[in-house]
């Protein structure tokens, strides 16, 4: 099918759905256009960076539910997936190699300068290959034995990232890999800014834009898998697997299927944020960062796709909220400043995560059929 | 005579210390309602279990329409023809009834992911094609109203009639059936051997494990007795209610 006409299928699909909610759809679109100029407006540039942030989270979080949430695979290493795309990126995209390889060096004398519309699709790709990889080993694990081996998982890579810098020195260990491009869509470096109709885009608004179009579609892909043949043998899978397996479902394709997506989506996000923050270090690829993206999925709605997004934006701004809050709340209420924020942070933000649990065992928007159960 | 739909010879399998197949050895004809009875732990769920690639075997084959069955691979079983439920019901309980019957056509359709993103005309013609056939079946087993209802909030019956419905859905030249009238009331337990009926006359063999005597007699058209793992007899239902190790093992317990 051509290019074009694919794009007319995709425009008519979203003309026939903007028909029946036209008005929302429009304010909807405006606010997700204005909000990084209302936030940096009434909260400050830190604010809009945290926006960033959210949206990462949300193909984070949107990634990780097609395993978690569709499939019903517990997956506690999906951050190594997020890590190998930001390594993708890094790598392809810096003077590292060339520097410490006299080969590629001389392959590319302008220095290896990837272009983002060749490393986001790789790192995606290669990505879904250590999805495969790693789903493969596990195709007959469930529930907790699933999570222990996925932790594992998750921890090699890491620690393959911490140490594959000797002999050759392919990753820079803790270090990290530094001076990595930043993101840039055609002729713009979204890091230098934009001027435009006399406002000032700014590097964080600029990568909004870019990481909100990747989120809608990854949105888009996640609800359309959700409605289809793949999706419902997911959720088969996760009511039943030996009845989804008399059904005629191949399970160990499906299942693979899923971590290949699921992961997919993780390296894309690792290709955006490696270019955003242009430095990487295994640091931020840990178990913690796992953990939290399950939290996403879980708080607001395993398998639910509106429920993943309110997930993640919770939990990314509620923890910076605490971050900047405590310190002023604290001054306010007893004229100093009794528990550091940072410490206090984490205990609001697990206490949120239990009461919430507490209240709303199947999260905080879930399914609509798993609304109906608990309701009865 | 035409061939046998199904040839299982010399199936065997042991748990631990219990033997629960003696080289079980059957023909299923085409088109033929096939009773296989006996009492509690006899071994008819085991061969099931076994025929339909959930248990690995310890000795026996399974022709099937002339070929090999891939034992021990169930999806591969299902694809090759022969469609089962489940004794302890095992719906897809957070799905809808329809959507139950839709995963049925995994098997017999294609769209991939690629396909389910793009959402290209095939694939929703395919789509749409799955969806009819299920909401057919839907009403073929008589729940047609209660689609959109969540499987697990159909009463007991409707779930065994859902369960037929799915296994349909994979296109199954043998329907194994494992005591499908388990929970029914007499009224439930009529309307399911008018289905089971139905099937046959529409080209169906039907393999039937069921523990309600009067339904298998009245229905099948040969009958295998299970006891301890071996099978007693194999013979029409006339002949095998007669026959006097039956009525020592199962029949005369429940006379
Ligand atoms: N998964 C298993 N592990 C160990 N033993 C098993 C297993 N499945 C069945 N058995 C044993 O095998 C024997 C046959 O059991 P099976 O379930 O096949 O009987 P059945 O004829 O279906 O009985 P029922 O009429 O009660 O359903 C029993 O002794 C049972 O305990
Ligand atoms: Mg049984």
């Amino acid at each position: 099918m051509s290019v074009p006409h694919l794009w007319q299928r995709l425009r008519n699909e979203a003309v026939t759905t903007s028909r029946i909610h036209r008005p929302l759809l429009l304010v909807g679109c405006t606010l997700l256009i204005a909000l990084p100029f209302l936030v940096g407006l009434g909260f400050g540039p830190a604010w809009v960076r945290v926006l960033d942030f959210v949206l990462l989270y949300i193909l984070l979080a949107l990634g990780l539910n097609i395993v978690v949430g569709f499939a019903g695979l517990l997956d506690l290493g999906y951050v190594a997936f997020f890590g190998v795309g930001a390594y993708v990126y890094a790598l392809l995209a810096s003077p590292h190699l060339t520097s410490h390889f006299p080969a590629i060096a001389a392959l590319f004398p302008a220095g290896l300068h990837g272009p983002l519309w060749l490393l986001l699709p790789l790192g995606a790709l290669v990505a879904g290959v250590f999805g495969i990889l790693l789903g493969a080993p596990t195709l007959r694990l469930r529930g907790d034995y699933l999570a222990i081996v996925t932790l594992g998982f998750g921890e090699i890579i890491r620690i393959f990232l911490n140490n594959l810098y000797q002999p050759v020195n392919i990753t820079n260990g803790a270090q990290g890999i530094t001076q990595i491009d930043g993101l840039r869509v055609g002729p713009l470096a979204l890091d230098r800014g934009l001027d435009l109709f006399g406002l000032r885009f700014s590097s964080l608004h600029l990568h909004y834009y870019l990481f909100l179009a990747l989120a809608m579609l990854v949105v888009f892909i996640s609800l359309r898998l959700q409605d289809s043949r793949i999706g419902r043998a997911w959720v088969a899978i996760r009511e039943d697997e030996i009845a989804a397996k008399a059904c005629g479902i191949n399970t160990r394709n499906v299942k693979l299927a899923a971590f290949a997506m699921g992961a997919s989506f993780g390296g894309i996000a690792g290709g955006l944020f490696a270019g955003f923050q242009e430095f990487v270090s295994p640091e931020s690829f840990q178990l913690i960062d796992s953990i939290m993206i399950l939290c996403m999925v879980v708080l607001g709605g395993m398998g639910h796709v509106p429920g993943v997004i309110l997930g993640a934006v919770l939990l990314t701004v509620l923890p910076e909220l605490f971050r900047f809050g405590a310190g002023p709340a604290q001054q306010w209420l007893f004229g100093r400043v009794v528990v550091e924020p940072e410490a206090l942070r984490m205990l609001l933000f697990g206490l949120t995560l239990v009461v919430v649990m507490l209240l709303r065992p199947a999260g905080l928007w879930p399914e609509p059929r798993h609304r109906r159960e608990l309701a009865q | 005579m035409t061939p046998p739909l199904l040839e299982a010879v010399g199936i065997s399998k042991r748990f631990g210390g219990v033997q629960a197949l003696k080289a079980v050895s059957l023909t299923i004809r085409e088109g033929e309602i096939y009773g296989l009875i006996g009492p509690n732990g006899a071994g008819k769920t085991t061969f099931f279990n076994v025929l339909t690639g959930l248990y690995p075997r310890d000795a026996g084959e399974v022709l099937f329409a002339g070929r090999p069955l891939p034992l021990g691979n169930p999806a591969a079983v299902n694809r090759a023809g022969v469609a089962r439920t489940f004794q302890n019901i095992r719906l897809f309980a957070h799905m809808t009834a329809l959507e139950n019957v839709m995963v049925g056509r995994h098997g017999r359709t294609r769209a991939g992911m690629l396909g389910a993103v793009l959402r290209t005309a095939t694939v929703r013609a395919e789509e749409t094609a799955i969806r009819q056939r299920a909401e057919e079946l839907l009403h073929y087993v008589g729940i047609g109203a209660l689609a959109g209802s969540l499987a697990k909030h159909l009463s007991y019956g409707d779930q065994r009639r859902l369960e037929i419905a799915r296994a349909l859905a994979t296109d199954p030249r043998l329907l194994a059936l494992d005591e499908p009238a388990a929970g029914m009331n007499a009224a439930e337990t009529a309307a399911l051997g008018g289905i089971i009926r139905n099937l046959r006359d529409d080209g169906l063999a039907v393999l039937l494990i069921e523990h309600d005597v009067k339904l298998v007699m009245e229905l099948c058209d040969r009958v295998a007795v299970l006891d301890y793992g071996e099978k007693l007899i194999e013979d029409i239902p006339g002949a095998v209610r007669r026959h006097p190790k039956v009525i020592e093992a199962y029949l005369g317990s429940a006379a």
